[in-house]
């Protein structure tokens, strides 16, 4: 019995030895502090991000029409009373977009969780055991040879265009990259001393891969996440903008810019501001990821993370 | 040298056996009948058992999948459920605009990233690469579909030096063809040499930290040599990988463009394709892709091995 007991007697003494939350939050700040010193890019990053998630969660109160409404008001340019100017359809264009906001926003929010957890939970195993790793990773492979629109306009044409399948249709790229990424980390990270430590006191599997090897890929799927983020938000916009992805009754900012593709001569307003959004957001993001990266590993500094 | 160039190759088949099973399988991942899921709602009776013929799908799976690979090693590429003509013929005509686009953006993202690239790390630091390196992210975070949207707002409607849209095929010569290209060509292009600029800036300054950098300076070599022939050979490396790998991302890029523009390619033939749930084209067109991007990867992989003889199982 007391040989059983001996991993989860030095779990609990590690846990004892692991810092306090209060020192939690003081090597945060000063993490956060050298992030900003290093890139003060960063800054304008966080700004946009914040004031744009602020934006979409007051967004019930910010709009102030029924964008859904269709008025005789139609492609009024920018004034005091509609401040993006209003549609083809009489709507008001500043409204669609911060309504649009908030499916652009939760859709490249939810391909990122799902990518990531799913991602890191498959490569886990795929690296950890060695008979799954050679068949899953050639099925990564071929799935990653498809460009992720191919793939994503592929799905969507089978499943139909709603937000759930375009969630669903860029998380099996995302999932993939994931995949990729944090398997070769854990295949380095299984050979670690700490690794072979944990085994040789008879640590389970589950333990091992969830508790020692996990948060130690933490960092670099962190900064692979906001490169996630960036492009689900980007491909999402580019199939709603195609009319394969978002139905056009749910604003997105790229189904709104769609709605203005005829109307570049005459009311160059209806495309201009959502994409003006979608650009300051996804340039939020990659300024955010870029800092991060910077900061976990100087190295790279000044490299885009690719798919 | 011949032993990798064997093992790279043997490594890349059964990936594009995997790009086959997916591609194969993809109309049968959802539930139901694919000959109801491409028919739609309004398909009769007599439709779905065309459909169904037409797919093979009153075969056995194992069957449909023999017979599909058969047929593609043949360089059958199946039938179109719309217009029922071979996909093949369907794809000739489609492929001149597509492959004129594609050449022309790698030509100039080329050439453009790898200038910026380069003098942003010979000015690390200064206004210039920070001008440089910021419009690098923008040309990154900027969707390519809102991109042509300023460009045509810009160019085409309020100085009219370009058009918006009307392709010219390269029959009608080549100075009306590039002038109607110019603005989606210009789109990718930005794009792509965003990618471009930045991955060279970093590979050059990783090897301008190298000691036979500092030798070669030492010995009193101009600036310009150095830069050139001491630092870039070997930074191409890293970019020339870069440049592989997105013409993946290209390809979101083309069937954006072509759209917008109007340009009859095969990115606008997928997107008739995904409207009408043409599917066979659709897989047609994964197949190529997918198969093509496997390729082109393996030849730059190849083609290291010969210039760089570190590279070695």
């Amino acid at each position: 019995m007391g040989m059983r007991n001996q991993p989860e007697q030095a779990e609990q003494l590690a846990i004892r030895l692991a810092p306090s939350p209060g020192a939690r939050a003081r090597r945060a700040l000063a993490a956060s502090v050298l992030i900003m010193r290093g890139n003060p890019n960063v800054i304008i990053g966080v700004v946009i991000l914040a004031a744009i998630l602020l934006m979409t969660a007051f967004s019930p109160i910010i709009v102030r029409s029924d964008y859904t409404q269709t008025t005789t008001d139609l492609r009024l340019p920018p004034s005091s009373e509609h401040w993006f100017g209003t549609d083809a359809f009489g709507r008001d264009v500043f409204d669609r977009v911060i309504a649009g906001s908030r499916v652009s926003l939760y859709v490249g929010f939810a391909v990122t969780v799902v990518s990531v957890v799913l991602g890191l939970v498959i490569a886990l195993f795929a690296g950890y055991f060695r008979f799954l790793d050679h068949i899953l990773m050639r099925f990564v492979d071929g799935l990653l040879a498809f460009p992720t629109i191919l793939l994503a306009l592929a799905l969507i044409a089978l499943l139909g265009g709603s937000v759930n399948n375009v969630i669903i249709a860029l998380s099996v790229t995302g999932t993939a990259s994931k995949v990729r990424l944090v398997r070769g980390q854990v295949l380095s990270l299984r050979e670690e001393q700490f690794v072979e430590a944990a085994r040789a006191i008879g640590a389970p599997v589950w333990r091992i891969l969830f508790l020692h090897i996990a948060p130690n890929t933490f960092g670099i799927v962190m900064v692979q996440a906001t490169f996630t983020l960036a492009t689900a938000i980007l491909a999402e916009a580019s199939l709603s903008f195609l009319g394969a992805g978002v139905p056009e009754f749910i604003p997105t900012w790229g189904n709104i810019v769609a709605t203005g593709k005829g109307y570049v001569q005459v009311a160059f307003w209806i495309s201009f501001f959502p994409g003006v959004f979608l650009t300051a957001t996804v340039l939020a993001v990659v300024l955010i990821g870029d800092a991060l990266r910077d900061y976990l590993d100087p190295r790279l500094k000044g490299q885009f993370l690719s798919e | 040298m011949w032993r990798y160039t064997l093992i790279r190759i043997a490594s890349s088949i059964p990936v594009i056996l995997v790009v086959g099973v997916i591609t194969f399988s993809i109309i049968h991942i959802a539930p139901g009948d694919p000959a109801a899921i491409i028919g739609g709602d309004e398909a009769t009776v007599e439709d779905l058992e065309r459909i169904r013929q037409e797919l093979g799908t009153d075969q056995p799976i194992h069957i449909q999948f023999i017979r599909w690979v058969g047929r593609l090693a043949r360089g059958d590429l199946g039938t179109s459920i719309f217009s029922k003509q071979s996909i093949t013929t369907l794809m000739a005509p489609r492929l001149q605009p597509t492959l004129s686009l594609g050449v022309q953006v790698i030509v100039l993202s080329t050439l453009l990233g790898i200038s910026i690239g380069v003098i942003s790390a010979w000015k690390a630091g200064a206004p210039i690469d920070r001008a440089f390196m910021f419009f690098a992210v923008l040309g990154f975070s900027a969707p390519g579909f809102w991109l042509a949207f300023i460009l045509i707002w810009v160019f085409a409607v309020n100085f009219g030096w370009f058009p918006a849209l009307g392709y010219r095929p390269i029959g009608e010569g080549i100075l009306p063809h590039l002038h109607s290209m110019f603005l989606p060509v210009a789109v990718n292009s930005i794009l792509s040499s965003a990618f471009i600029s930045r991955i060279t800036r970093s590979a050059m300054l990783d090897v301008l930290r190298e000691d036979y950098v500092r030798t070669a300076r030492a010995k009193g070599l101009r600036e310009l040599v150095v830069y050139m022939r001491h630092a870039f050979r070997p930074a191409s490396i890293p970019v020339v990988t870069v440049i592989g790998a997105s013409l993946a991302s290209l390809a979101t890029g083309f069937v954006v463009t072509e759209s917008i523009f109007a340009i009859p390619g095969l990115g606008r033939m997928l997107i008739e394709a995904i409207i009408r749930r043409d599917f066979p084209i659709i897989q047609a067109m994964m197949m190529v892709v997918a198969t093509g991007y496997v390729l082109v990867n393996l030849f730059i992989d190849i083609i290291y091995a010969y210039l760089d003889p570190r590279i070695r199982y």
